[in-house]
């Protein structure tokens, strides 16, 4: 099997040497080109978001619409702990992130996995919208269509303030990537793991060698949905604003369009894809902001027709064929 | 009592005409998805396309308002055709996420292209004059557009439902929904049948855009901005059939009128949450079969 990550026994555990390549150029980046530590700690973030995401769409196998929704409201969160609760411990606000975003994904997860294909898709699409109309509409909790601002955020930890050049954000989202990226591991490659696999490969047969298939469904569901809340509250914390636009569809879009790049139903896709996607936007969206989204729409079309499996599926291919000229 | 009716009359009437064109966009969606089961997202693309293709024959090309609207049909038709030959047919057997994502891909492709052809803003839609007045009708006065949509909408799905329901062409598309191996088999060519059935859907939403132009703004964000209402159409409706979605489409035009008239600090509240709510009770929607 190309896929080294796909999960479950047959798979072997162990770290390899190129799973620390990731963290190596984090910390390299850190270090060699400060200039860029905000969008760095934005890479990381939404690494974050596209690994929450890889683990329904790609494990799972629950194709979702409305992932911000989980995203938005831990951004909301953390951003009203401060600006209206007054609560500015940056922990404190992960925690209740997670958490809230966790209950969203426990209750929603409950009503939409009784349902398959499109209408699950269509659910996750009217939730994600209903979401949206209600962080518009309470603009009294949420700043409505102007944002949410007037954020403090204390130090981390009482000790490392957020500075202007982000280097404490960087850190800081590094950090909680690490810790989350490690969990994520682990999850894929335990017996939970396993049966997730199962469950998208053949649904009927894990039914009948009697899992709980729902009930794993809405664990993942539920583990991935706190994740993503983890993702927001450090996007409110490093940007110290909150816009609608952390729960829009176009978000949620845009994340499985940096999932798929990077390729989807492997760890390493979700660091891949929003590096990519993010460095490509921010040197070239810029400039030509139409140019941009006709550039992605074409490479999202190719990558679906002809380049399974995205940046990581192509380095696979690249690999087996010079192992193959070496061994020949 | 009597200010209650009249507004009451006048939801009732914009909600029709909204439903109407939200019917004619979404009814080719729910072929392509019963028929083929092809999720296709970038429906709304062809809607825009139909808007824009009937502002530029108006404005550049000077062609009266109907001969544009057919001119939009067509055009839509043949450029879809083309679509479905190179690009979706590739994905009949995909799964889900490859359609889902393709799509979203040609949505992004679309709203470019849009913003680079006619810029960010709304276009603004020139009405004949013998559209722009008062229809009166039983002592009350009814906007003309709105009477000339609601009947247009009326013409459409009377033809579709008599080109469904009574022409050999329909029989066989009826047959390819219920079971496409079957179809096969007896010798209908389905690959035939779906593309003439795509490029006609694709055709009608164009046709839908170009007359809802005044409703539904034609913008470039219009592909993501009304896709949700699209697809809840449909699947509110039950994919497949005709009358499904047209009565989801009337409820939901009605509705978001309602709501938006009466309580508009709900916004779109309630129709998102019905369609929950709705498709826990019957995932296949409304009229869909579930088998």
């Amino acid at each position: 099997m190309g896929n080294l990550h796909a999960g479950g026994y047959s798979a072997n555990a162990a770290l390899r040497w190129q799973e620390s390549l990731p963290w190596l150029v984090a910390i390299a980046a850190f270090f060699l080109l400060p200039e860029f530590l905000n969008l760095g700690a934005r890479i990381l973030i939404f690494i974050l978001f596209a690994l929450s995401l890889d683990l329904i769409v790609g494990y799972a196998g629950i194709v979702t619409l409305g992932h911000a929704a989980f995203f938005g409201l831990g951004a909301y969160t953390a951003g009203i702990l401060s600006a209206r609760a007054g609560i500015n411990d940056p922990l404190i606000q992960l925690v209740a992130s997670g958490v809230t975003a966790g209950l969203l994904g426990v209750v929603t997860g409950a009503i939409i996995l009784r349902t398959r294909g499109l209408a699950l898709m269509m659910l996750t699409l009217a939730i994600g919208s209903i979401c949206l109309e209600v962080a518009n509409k309470a603009s009294s909790l949420t700043g409505g269509a102007d944002g949410l601002a007037g954020i403090t955020i204390a130090p981390v930890l009482g000790q490392f303030r957020f500075d202007l050049y982000g280097k404490t954000s960087y850190l800081y989202c590094l950090a909680i990537l690490f810790v989350c990226w490690w969990f994520v591991r682990r999850l894929v490659y335990s017996p939970f793991g396993a049966s997730l696999a199962g469950i998208r490969e053949n649904n009927l047969r894990m039914h009948a060698i009697g899992a709980p298939v729902y009930l794993r469904m809405l664990a993942v569901y539920a583990i991935s949905a706190a994740l993503a809340g983890f993702a927001g509250a450090l996007l409110t914390q490093t940007s110290q604003f909150v816009g609608l636009n952390v729960v829009s569809f176009e978000l949620s879009g845009e994340m499985l369009v940096m999932l798929i790049l990077g390729g989807v139903g492997r760890i390493y896709g979700a660091f891949a894809g929003p590096a990519v996607y993010m460095i490509a936007q921010d040197q070239l969206a810029k400039q030509f902001p139409e140019y941009w989204y006709l550039g992605i729409g074409s490479l999202l079309v190719i990558v679906v027709l002809f380049a399974k499996g995205g940046v990581l599926g192509l380095v696979d291919r690249m690999v087996s064929r010079i192992g193959k000229g070496r061994r020949s | 009592m009597d200010d209650f009716l009249v507004s009451l009359v006048s939801i009732a009437f914009h909600g029709a005409a909204y439903g109407m064109v939200l019917y004619v966009i979404s009814v080719g969606l729910s072929v392509t998805m019963g028929l083929m089961g092809f999720a296709n997202l970038a429906h709304g693309v062809f809607a825009m396309a139909g808007g824009y293709v009937m502002i530029s024959a108006m404005s550049s090309l000077g062609l009266p308002y109907p001969v544009a609207l057919l001119v939009a049909f067509i055009a839509i038709a043949v450029v879809s055709l083309v679509l479905e030959m190179l690009l979706y047919s590739r994905l009949y057997g995909a799964g889900e996420l490859d359609q889902v994502l393709f799509t979203i891909g040609l949505i992004f492709i679309s709203v470019a292209l849009a913003r680079l052809a006619y810029g960010t803003l709304q276009q603004p839609v020139m009405l004949p004059d013998y559209l722009r007045g008062q229809f009166s009708m039983l002592g009350r006065d009814f906007p003309a557009f709105r009477v000339f949509l609601i009947a247009v909408s009326a013409v459409i799905v009377a033809g579709l439902w008599f080109g469904v329901e009574r022409t050999s062409w329909g029989a066989m598309l009826r047959a390819a929904v219920d079971n496409r191996g079957m179809a096969q088999s007896v010798g209908i060519n389905t690959r035939r049948l779906f593309m003439v059935t795509f490029a006609a859907g694709s055709g009608l939403a164009g046709l839908g855009g170009a007359l809802g132009a005044e409703i539904i703004a034609i913008q470039p964000i219009y592909p993501f901005a009304n896709l949700a209402y699209f697809l809840i159409v449909v699947s509110v409706g039950g994919m497949g059939t005709l009358r499904g979605p047209f009565v989801a489409a009337l409820l939901i035009g009605i509705t978001d009128t309602a709501c938006k008239y009466w309580l508009p600090e709900f916004g779109a509240f309630l129709i998102y949450a019905t369609t929950v709510g709705i498709l826990l009770w019957r995932p296949a929607g409304l009229f869909g079969r579930t088998n």
